[in-house]
């Protein structure tokens, strides 16, 4: 028996695939601009390499894994960005304190009526402020992992990271959230 | 078995997602024990999570949808390559 073979039909792409690439970016880039570009992007890639194309997968399938690549691309670009957003250290890196907390970034009380405030809408609206104010790369990680809840080894697989490299980023995305609330929000 | 600080609240963050040791968990309690600084952590970070929890459920019914004008522009783009 003959396999069926599937072929590609380019004109027909938007119509079929664009919302489906969209919210395949937009769980892993929060960004509505920046996830449209990465779509239109695959497209165009697509089209230069339809040639290549051997009608194995079909070709959802094929288009999603040039968006797999456009995503590891634009992860890539971002570790490398340099400036803008920084991450806070937390920690001593070295010396005789080494793995101490830096004095200022020590936890300190916070107000006790805080658990009943986590219903409040204008907390996350603080939080979201407090996500965009990391460097993208940890934001990106932070949300896939902890808003999105990809597993852990789906996250190293797509963005070819180890997984002690995922926990150090998610341990200083967490540090830096953790005083950005302290200071905005939950601070006595 | 001794832990520093950093390394210690890095296990209670790998704790949050379930996903600590239970070796590493040990070690954490043992840190817990003589750190008031971590111990202040650990509490804030389970209330920090559930925070996450409580975006997370808006984000996810939040739909994030490309529009018609911009699919239109998207198709006009790709039409003038083929």
């Amino acid at each position: 028996m003959a396999v069926k073979k599937h072929t590609l039909n380019p004109e027909k792409w938007v119509p079929l695939y664009a919302d489906y690439l969209f919210n395949y970016t937009i769980s892993r880039i929060n960004n509505h601009d920046q996830a449209k570009d990465l779509v239109q992007d695959t497209f165009f890639a697509a089209l230069n390499a339809k040639d290549n194309f051997q009608g194995k997968a079909s070709e959802r399938t094929w288009l999603i894994s040039i968006l797999k690549r456009k995503i590891i691309d634009y992860y890539r670009k971002i570790n490398s960005a340099k400036g803008k957003a920084e991450v806070k250290m937390n920690f001593y890196s070295d010396g005789e304190l080494e793995g101490d907390w830096i004095e200022e970034r020590v936890p300190t009380d916070w107000n006790a009526e805080i658990e009943k405030n986590i219903e409040n809408k204008e907390l996350t609206i603080a939080l979201e402020n407090c996500i965009n104010s990391l460097p993208e790369k940890y934001a990106m990680v932070f949300r896939m992992k902890t808003i999105q809840q990809f597993e852990t080894e789906e996250i190293c697989k797509e963005l070819e990271i180890t997984s002690s490299n995922l926990w150090v980023i998610i341990h200083r995305a967490r540090t830096q959230l953790r005083k950005c609330m302290e200071d905005n929000w939950f601070k006595k | 078995m001794k832990l520093t600080c950093n390394q210690a609240t890095t296990i209670c963050d790998k704790s949050q997602y379930k996903e600590a040791s239970f070796l590493e968990l040990l070690k954490l309690n043992l840190h817990l024990f003589l750190c008031k600084k971590c111990g202040k952590y650990v509490k804030q970070n389970s209330i920090l999570s559930k925070c996450y929890k409580k975006k997370r459920t808006i984000d996810c019914t939040k739909n994030q949808c490309l529009c018609d004008e911009e699919k239109r522009t998207m198709e006009n783009n790709l039409k003038e390559k083929l």
